[in-house]
């Protein structure tokens, strides 16, 4: 699927490349005649994703790049040696953790808030400083729907989202008017590998491949902040709108 | 989770392992009985395992391609219809593909599928070059026609129960486009369709459809399909151009069960009389995508619904060429007398093919599904006793409720297989509903 016109193809960065919101979402962006690079922690397995990506779509160009999302000391040399800046990034990394062992052991708290707000924040605010002075670009953060209120089954992932989507907002409303774009995607529920073997509502789980081409139609439009299946968005705002005492009574 | 097969009949609660790396798989291999789970398109209980089972759609990686060869490595749960996508635009495709495009590579291995070029290229096992299996210690043997050559052989067609196909290398076709020139030809009764099939052995594809509600002089009437993918001359305009691209179909999901009422006897017999008739009429050559021609039913997703609640059961049987008119005649005569007859009766000429435990042999297939019920149940233990006396055996990626004493009868290979899965240690270690009840 070559774009007809022979352009400068565009690029993406997908930081998390080896998650499978990052896997649809690299597809469909390789799909559209973008070029991809995927980054993540095990230099096999993004060499591997890279691979796979190629051969799923004729004529794509796809390199990889390894990066530790909690070596927040790498990121500038990270960004340094890409061979150049890309047109857009995605940040997909990710951690669910486990909240009754985030609750009674501090570092396992302290890796879930670092691998879904520190890293990725620290992350985009140096790539948001690169797009900025250049006048152009797309930040795409993953996000989640468990940021939008802290519940007692998954508050310590839910705290790091809920930083990383104001860090996105504040990101969003600091570029205004300079030319770069900030999307914040908030899945709901997607059958993945985090969530495998959990029983899921069918109406409001979105398949891998609905998140990818939700996300490339999102910046493709500049939307802003995107629930991908679109009853989240009420229920999110019926969620907000429970007063805190009552809401601190309930089981959700 | 409650799980099942295709054909949604049984619903088994099972436990079910998500690996996503080797390492988190040998886990599961060495701590007790599993079965791998591809897209879960085996119709009955093959993939299911209540103790253990192991869903393989997480190895979904597509490895390396040489374009010189045609060789493909994939992860086991690579999707067909995913490969088609990535390769009929580089101008290959599938060498053999079954009826849907939703499996994975790894089920189209474990039950050695055919198609529709049976007769002239042999099931999908002739076409896989290796198979890396992880075996009942955990570790992982590359098996091939040269090495491991016996655990190769049983584990095409070996329905999962000799390892777990993590990856695997096959062997893709060149192909000039992506539309195959059809030829529809009508036959007035069974005898008739076997002779076309029988005259029409030099064409690529060939496959009919039976209206299994005829009766007497008419029993077995059907539409033969014939065939051949076409070539670049073929073609013009704008298809000849972009021989491969296709405009998207539409898609179309059954939303709900159907109620139990709406596929009865007389909507069936409807259904199959307006299909012959349509047959007839359209009968002669036209250009047909590849989508539309492989792959019918997959525009309408979750078809299966169609049964209602109860779920359905497959039957498919082939018989060998000397008793095939006989045998088949009687298992037409006994679905159409007990009316129970079958939404979908498909009927195919097999070519010869040597095989540890595969289904295919030298012969026709009819393949049938029903609602399941008591009454369609027992037509099957009918349909069991006609395949056996004409010395038929069975797919058993299709069946759920056989028993052990016909599969032994109908199969002699059984024993050989029961042997390497215990001395291997197979038998400890992988185990399905199906191959319990079969005593595999």
């Amino acid at each position: 699927m070559e774009p007809i016109m022979a352009t400068q193809k565009r690029s993406l960065l997908v930081i998390g490349g080896t998650s499978d919101i990052a896997k649809e979402t690299a597809l469909t962006f390789a799909r559209n005649g973008w070029t991809v690079i995927i980054s993540g922690r095990d230099p096999d397995d993004i060499a591997a994703e890279a691979a796979n990506l190629e051969l799923r779509v004729p004529g794509s160009r796809v390199a990889a790049a390894a990066l530790d999302i909690l070596d927040t000391e790498s990121f500038v040399p990270f960004l340094d040696r890409l061979p150049s800046l890309p047109d857009a990034v995605l940040c997909a990394v990710g951690l669910l953790g486990n909240q009754g062992q985030a609750e009674r052991d501090p570092a396992h708290a302290s890796l879930i808030m670092r691998s879904n707000f520190e890293g990725p924040g620290l992350l985009l605010g140096l790539i948001a400083d690169r797009f900025e002075a250049r006048g152009q670009g797309a930040i795409i953060g993953i996000s989640s729907v468990a940021g939008d209120r802290g519940r007692a089954s998954n508050y310590v992932y839910g705290a790091a989202k809920a930083g990383l989507s104001a860090f996105l907002s504040g990101l969003r409303n600091r570029l205004a008017g300079k030319g770069v774009h900030v999307l914040t995607v908030k899945p709901g529920f997607v059958r993945t590998r985090m969530t495998a073997g959990m029983k899921l509502p069918a109406a409001l789980t979105a398949e891998p491949r609905e998140l990818g081409e939700a996300i490339y139609r999102a910046v493709e439009k500049r939307r802003n902040v995107i629930y991908v299946r679109r009853v989240w968005r009420p229920i999110m705002f019926l969620i907000g709108s429970i007063p805190e005492t009552a809401f601190k009574k309930m089981s959700l | 989770m409650e799980i099942c097969g295709w054909g949604r009949f049984p619903r088994v609660e099972c436990r079910i392992g998500f690996p996503h790396d080797e390492e988190s798989l040998r886990r599961l291999v060495t701590s007790g009985r599993s079965i791998a789970r591809g897209n879960g398109r085996a119709y009955g209980d093959s993939a299911l395992n209540p103790a253990r089972t192991i869903d393989m759609t997480g190895f979904d990686r597509m490895l390396a391609f040489e374009p010189q060869t045609g060789s493909l490595t994939v992860e086991a749960g690579v999707i067909l219809g995913d490969i088609i996508e990535a390769f009929l635009p580089r101008g290959w495709f599938p060498p053999v593909t079954p009826g849907t495009k939703f499996v994975s590579v790894g089920g189209m291995i474990a039950a050695d599928v055919h198609g529709k070029n049976h007769h002239k290229h042999g099931s999908f096992g002739a076409f896989v070059e290796w198979i890396d299996l992880m075996v009942a210690d955990g570790s992982v043997l590359r098996c091939s026609r040269g090495e491991n050559p016996d655990l190769f052989a049983f584990t095409v067609g070996g329905m999962g129960l000799t390892g777990i196909i993590l990856r695997a290398a096959i062997r893709l076709m060149p192909v000039e486009s992506g539309w195959v020139r059809q030829q529809t030809i009508p036959a007035c009764c069974l005898a008739d369709a076997i002779e076309i099939f029988e005259r029409s052995r030099s064409w690529t594809y060939s496959v009919a459809w039976i209206d299994c509600f005829a009766q007497g002089n008419a029993l077995g009437r059907s539409i033969v399909m014939l065939g051949e993918h076409a070539v670049r001359a073929e073609l013009d305009g704008s298809t000849k151009s972009t021989p491969y691209a296709m405009a998207p179909r539409r898609r179309r999901r059954l939303p709900l069960d159907a109620p139990r009422l709406a596929l009865n006897r007389f909507s069936i017999r409807a259904f199959n009389a307006y299909y012959y008739a349509k047959g007839r009429r359209n009968a002669g050559s036209s250009l047909v995508d590849w989508d539309s021609y492989f792959y019918p039913l997959d525009t309408i997703l979750d078809w299966n619904r169609i049964y209602g609640r109860r779920g359905f059961a497959q039957f498919q049987c082939v018989l060998p060429l000397a008793t095939s008119l006989k045998g088949l005649s009687e298992l037409l005569a006994a679905i159409s007398s007990a009316r129970q007859g079958s939404f979908l009766a498909v009927l195919k000429r097999m070519g010869a093919q040597e095989s540890r435990f595969s289904f295919p042999m030298e012969g026709y297939t009819l393949a049938l599904d029903f609602p399941v019920g008591a009454a369609s149940l027992a037509l099957m233990e009918r349909l069991d006793a006609i395949t056996l006396a004409h010395g038929g055996r069975f797919y058993l990626a299709k069946d759920a409720r056989m028993n052990a004493a016909t599969l032994e009868r109908a199969d002699p290979r059984v024993g050989a297989f029961r042997e390497m899965r215990s001395i291997s240690g197979a038998a400890h270690h992988f185990s399905s509903l199906q191959s319990e009840r079969l005593l595999l």
